[in-house]
């Protein structure tokens, strides 16, 4: 059996996959832990003091309720904000970064651009190592790998004992061109480890042979931050797991929703940057394979933000550089790149304690500031004073004071009231329930047009997707959504609570290896770029060995564009060596992709690759397809019927009915519910408006059918030639 | 209840004007060939209501189509005729006067219907490859020689091509493929905005725009107006000196706020150039315009109303008031210091907002590669932007090598050195060109290049801030002047084509941006960190 660990902002969770083993569970109420569909889960406090301790709280706690013992469980499955939090708040290792002469202020001088164009006293984010803490050596790759400069041994030699004088825990070594020559880097990297063996060493060819310097730089700078903190924190981790008789191996997940061995973690820890969303990812990409879906927009929605990430074919969808720590309003190029594989997805400021406030153009405004957990909403009568949207969903009926989620707080309707009516109502002249109305509303409006977005600058129609929601806030919001972006179709699986936690225990162990190689189709020497496969490959697979015997699937990828252009599409290659034809077919298959992102290809123009791909994964297993029950069958509850009603605001008719409550532990599979509707469980609340059906599935998912907007069919814009 | 409900409605339904418009613009970073497109973001795209005003515009880096875009719509309809705009039209021009002030720019504008009837418009604009001519540079002396101007007309006839206006852009342009192509896009994101558009009028019961551009003009005037209010009536001018391009010129504003809005008036600024570095009055005004919401009014969004309260007028024949025929082509130059040239006219009312000056006009480069003598190597244009350190805030110091106004992102140099064959030995800040004060300017940069063996670079400079530097402010000192010279001492002019041969290198000091405050007031620790990090010399 496999047990998942995933250690969030706020919450632990913890959760253990019974894989069809008998539980000789506790049933009693009193236990905080709970059974549903064969997995077992608890949510702990975070302890930011010492992780390791909630976690293993945690796991003493449904490995009790299960009725198992440690020494039973085959794999333990974890997952960190750790890695991402040293990054935020710079509490990394003291660190040296050594580059090329002449470029000591990369990471300080970023894109020379402002993020934003209006404020005159912005504040740029400080370069994660300082000046004094760079140094520069005299050396020189150049674009084609060519060494135009060449390495001094003695000055190389000078420096580092220089930097040995610094008091320095760790040092990134980048250097230009490295990801096309890594000789110098190596050089470099070997002198320290003979001179300064204590010193822990990320090379940027290593970490992330990506081309583009900032980013590079910075990905290995950020590696070099966080190592000698992760290393200490992992290793401690699965000395306490073995301690509590542990005798499985230990995974981590990685960023681009993978498995990856303890000891590959602590070398290259930047990897673990994000892996918390990612396993969001993977549980609703399990579940669009269960359903047989193949597109889906996940959609995960907690205390401070929303994620969404597009899934096709059941597979998130992946970027190989994205942006962590924002400073400003999660405004993009407000925070910090970071090149490596990594399942792409959008979060943008709204969550359940977004806070809502009014603009001076009498505008009502939704986040991205967040309440948190301390002092969280004003509901939580916790000391705080600013409306968010948990307290306008709480007013609006949504949520109910009786069956809030977290049992240690008391949530009050009074107080939401006197926060929104303060804080929004006066400042527009409306009651605290039409303020409410327009929170819920704008933050609604502001996730659909992210979604939107995200989904245009990849080419999709958006309102051909299944919305799979998750996340304590995400069910509240999901219908309403749909109904904005003409999606038809939502699924709230159980267990969202605990989403990203049971998505690593679906993950398989991957690895996937990225390097900048510049080729164009006119002129494509197909044996370097054979050579360049066949090393990624090798590369990705020895960290998926470490994990797996079997026989693991390969693909692989190439990231190209018209020469001219700044942005590049992935293209999948074929199996197999390339060969003297083979840029014939690279040049159709990224025709067919450009044209699936933007209509039409351009004839004429040259196209080259930039980037090449390796993915390595274990097998997935078969999935047994879920036998879908669809909504014409049987009587439905209703308001009318239903045992429990309270009044809810519903968004399709824009007023007050009475839904039905109905618990969702009590729920039959086949059952029916015509919205008006609140479904209520421990950890969130799914609401199904006047115009919604829902009908529960045999594995427990809600099945909620949403009615869509039309989209106008294009009108012809002539022919391109 | 019915009054709340319709204000909700207007502000839900305007959050999603402003969502389209920036879908339309991803649309075209994504897709566009032009370097300055999606590097710098030199583009834009909004809505319009029926009598062509502005109601909503995607931000991008590009202040100087604020005002351009905005007023551009107003011509197409009058030139179209009102009575012959037919569903399925799409219509383009790139007339520096009536769209975004030079040939290079191509705006786009599609008519919206809705149940037969005009509703409104699209418009996006796209800084494109090549608009034939003499190719992008400020060489030509008239602006027959920049290019090929295209009148306001249709590029679409109720869904047909105009292929005789295809076929003359196509014998006119160097890179037919790519210019044609992004005139596509162009279309292409008009015709996404418009299907949003027409989703988002079913979704809520709407037959037109207009009680929503209403709405969005009522809010946006009150708002906006409050801002200005925060600037005493009266009249503010200042005075500034540039390199330009062969002479030094001065920028002069004279500005009068009044409870009517702000003008400005560029009495006393140098008269027009012989060289394409004069600027068309709206461009200008842009530049103004974005320097007086910066200090006045962040936040509020682009449209008909926010910009209505700012006004302009020129002498004829003054370099900011550019008049057919005259050469436009690189008028960013000038633009950007209108920037400066504004925030230090009001300065001295609010005097805890205006930063010191910074080194403005970007150092951006064309470089033409050329096979040296007695190689044969195929010809490469590559492209550079780069940016000295912007003046120093009445709370903070200036930003080090960052662009100010404009918005542009430089490109990296591992990339630049995979399209051309160029070295950049360097590149990296400038310690002490940040003009002192007790906030220090922002750092310029250095930035060293050369050719690869076998070849030697035409090398087009337009480098301004070399004789007269960023001055500072309330005491702060002036930042540090440009300079740009060869590594073998012969001399390498700040302006226009020169050469640099195979084996030499090329060294930019850009300039820093200028204090504020008097040096002596700097704190302990700011001195003692500038000399830690090495940002002092």
């Amino acid at each position: 059996m496999r047990l998942g660990v995933d250690v969030g902002g706020t919450f632990t969770d913890v959760v253990l996959d019974l894989e069809g083993h008998a539980s000789t569970a506790d049933t009693s109420a009193a236990n905080a832990a709970k059974i549903q569909d064969g997995i077992v889960s608890v949510k702990v406090l975070t302890t930011h003091d010492a992780p390791e301790r909630g976690i293993l709280d945690g796991v003493r706690t449904v490995i009790k309720r299960a009725g198992v013992s440690l020494a039973d469980v085959d794999t333990v499955i974890h997952g960190t904000t750790l890695a991402t939090n040293a990054l935020i708040e710079r509490t990394g290792a003291h660190t040296a970064f050594v580059t090329t002469a002449g470029f000591r202020d990369v990471i300080e001088t970023r894109t020379e651009s402002r993020f934003e164009q209006y404020d005159l006293n912005i504040v740029l984010p400080a370069p994660l190592i300082e000046r004094r803490q760079r140094y520069v050596l005299a050396e020189r790759m150049g674009a084609d790998g060519s060494v135009l400069l060449s390495f001094d041994e003695a000055a190389a030699r000078e420096l580092i004992a220089t930097i040995g004088e610094g008091d320095y825990v760790a040092l990134a070594v980048g250097f230009l061109h490295s990801y096309r020559n890594p000789d110098h880097e190596r050089r470099f990297r070997d002198l320290v480890t003979e001179m300064l063996p204590d010193l822990a060493v990320s090379i940027s060819s290593e970490v992330s042979p990506q081309m583009r310097e900032f980013e590079r730089f910075n990905t290995v700078c950020a590696n070099a931050f966080v190592q000698p903190v992760m290393s200490t924190y992992l290793h401690n981790l699965r000395d306490q797991l073995i301690e509590a008789g542990a005798t499985c191996p230990v995974y981590m997940i990685h960023s681009g929703g993978g498995l990856m061995s303890l000891e590959s973690a602590a070398r290259f820890p930047v990897r673990l940057v994000e892996s918390g969303p990612a396993g969001g990812a993977i549980f609703a990409a399990d579940i669009a394979a269960r359903y047989g879906l193949d597109r889906v927009l996940s959609y995960d929605m907690g205390g401070t933000t929303a994620k969404i990430c597009l899934i096709e074919g059941h597979t998130p969808r992946t970027a190989k550089t994205f942006e962590v720590a924002r400073t400003y309003r999660f405004k993009k190029g407000s925070g910090m790149p970071i090149s490596i594989p990594v399942i792409e997805m959008i979060e943008i400021g709204a969550g359940g304690g977004s806070i809502a406030g009014v603009d001076d153009l009498g505008q009502i405004r939704v986040g991205p500031r967040s309440a948190g957990s301390e002092p969280g909403p004003a509901a939580y009568q916790l000391g705080g004073t600013e409306p968010t949207v948990t307290d306008a969903d709480l007013i609006l009926g949504r949520l109910s004071a009786d069956t809030f989620g977290a049992e240690t707080i008391d949530l009050s309707a009074d107080v939401a009231r006197t926060a929104v009516a303060s804080k929004v109502g006066t400042a527009l002249g409306i009651d605290a329930d039409s303020a409410a109305i327009g929170v819920s509303e704008v933050v609604d409006e502001n996730m659909s047009n992210a979604a939107r977005v995200h989904a245009v600058e990849n080419g999709k129609d958006v309102s051909r997707f299944t919305m799979i929601a998750f996340g304590g806030a995400a069910p509240l919001h999901a219908g309403r959504i749909c109904n904005k972006l003409g999606i038809d179709e939502l699924i709230v699986p159980p267990g969202a609570g605990v989403g990203s936690a049971i998505g690593f225990l679906r993950a398989p162990f991957a690895y996937e290896a990225v390097r900048s190689y510049y080729a164009a189709t006119h002129d494509f020497d197909h044996v370097a770029v054979n050579q360049l496969l066949d090393e990624l490959a090798h590369e990705a697979e020895s960290f998926v060995r470490e994990g797996t015997d079997e026989e693991p699937e390969i693909e692989r990828w190439t990231y190209m564009r018209y020469a001219g252009q700044g942005w590049e599409i992935p293209v999948q290659l074929p199996d197999g060596d390339f060969d003297t034809t083979s840029h014939e077919l690279l040049a159709m298959r990224f025709e067919k992709a450009y044209s699936e992102f933007f209509g039409r290809p351009i004839d004429g123009l040259a196209i080259e690759a930039v980037s090449w791909a390796v993915r390595v994964a274990s097998p997935r297993p078969p999935v047994e397809l879920v036998a879908r029950i669809e909504h014409d069958q049987g009587v439905a509850t209703s308001p009318g019927n239903a045992t429990h009603t309270r009044p809810i605001h519903d968004a399709a008719t824009g007023s007050i009915v009475e839904a039905a409550v109905v618990e969702r532990d009590s729920l039959q599979i086949g059952q029916l519910i015509a919205g008006p509707a609140v479904v209520v469980e421990s950890q969130t609340t799914t609401l199904i408006a006047s115009d919604q059906s829902m009908v529960v599935q045999p594995d427990g998912c809600l099945l909620i059918k949403v009615h869509a907007l039309e989209v106008p069919a294009p009108q012809s814009i002539g022919d391109a030639s | 209840m019915s009054d709340i409900t319709s204000n909700l409605r207007n502000q839900v339904m305007w959050n999603r004007l402003i969502s389209v418009v920036e879908e339309q613009a991803i649309t075209l970073v994504r897709t566009a060939f032009s370097t300055s497109v999606r590097e710098a973001g030199d583009l834009s795209a909004g809505i319009f209501d029926q009598q062509g005003r502005m109601i909503a515009q995607a931000v991008t880096g590009t202040p100087g189509h604020v005002n351009t875009m905005a007023a551009a719509v107003g011509y197409f309809i009058e030139d179209i005729g009102l009575d012959r705009i037919a569903e399925g039209d799409v219509y383009l021009t790139n007339d520096p006067w009536k769209a975004t002030g030079h040939l290079h720019d191509i705006t786009v504008v599609t008519p919206v219907f809705h149940n037969g009837n005009l509703i409104g418009y699209f418009a996006c604009t796209a800084h494109v490859v090549d608009i034939g001519g003499r190719g992008y540079g400020p060489d030509g002396a008239e602006v027959y020689e920049e290019g090929l101007l295209i009148p306001i007309m249709r590029f679409i006839d109720r869904g047909s091509r105009n292929e005789d206006l295809v076929t003359i852009i196509r014998n006119n342009v160097r890179e037919a493929d790519q210019v044609i192509g992004d005139i596509h896009s162009l279309a292409a994101c008009n015709e996404t905005g418009r299907r949003r558009l027409i989703a988002m009028l079913n979704e809520f019961g709407l037959v037109d725009l207009e009680s929503l551009a209403e709405f969005v003009f009522d809010r946006t005037n009150t708002a906006t107006r409050n801002h200005l209010a925060t600037l005493p009536h009266g009249t503010y001018t200042n005075t500034m000196q540039v390199d330009g391009y062969n002479d030094t010129i001065t920028l002069a504003i004279t500005l009068t706020v009044t409870d009517e809005g702000i003008h400005g008036d560029f009495t006393g600024t140098s008269p027009k150039n012989s060289h394409g570095v004069n600027v068309p009055l709206g461009y200008s005004k842009a530049y103004m315009t974005y320097a007086l919401l910066c200090a006045l009014a962040p936040g509020m969004p682009n449209n008909a109303a926010s910009l209505a309260p700012f006004t302009v007028s020129a002498p004829k024949g003054c370099i900011v008031n550019a008049e057919h025929p005259d050469p436009v082509s690189v008028r960013h130059v000038i633009g950007h210091f209108i920037t400066d040239l504004t925030l230090g006219a009001i300065a001295p009312a609010l005097p805890d907002i205006v930063p010191a000056e910074g080194s403005g006009a970007l150092w951006n480069f064309q470089v033409s590669a050329r096979a040296a003598a007695g190689h044969d190597l195929p010809p490469v244009e590559i492209l550079m932007f780069n940016s000295g350190g912007t003046g120093a805030r009445p709370s903070l110091d200036g930003l080090s090598a960052t662009a100010f106004p404009s918005g542009v992102r430089t490109m990296s140099v591992e990339a630049t050195e995979q399209v051309g064959p160029m070295v950049i030995w360097r590149k990296e800040l400038r310690p002490g060109s940040g003009g002192a004060g007790k906030y220090r300017g922002g750092l310029g940069q250095v930035i060293e290049l050369g050719p690869t063996d076998g070849y030697e670079f035409q090398f087009s400079a337009m480098f301004d801030r070399v004789e007269n530097p960023a001055r500072g402010r309330m005491g702060g000192h002036d930042g540090a002047a440009g300079s740009a010279t060869l590594d073998d001492g012969t001399p390498f002019a700040a302006k226009g084509k020169q050469l640099v041969p195979e084996g030499h290198r090329l060294t930019l000091q850009l300039p820093g941006g200028g204090g504020f405050g008097d040096p002596a007031d700097r704190s302990d620790h700011d001195v003692q960190r500038d000399v830690d990090q090495g940002y002092v010399s």
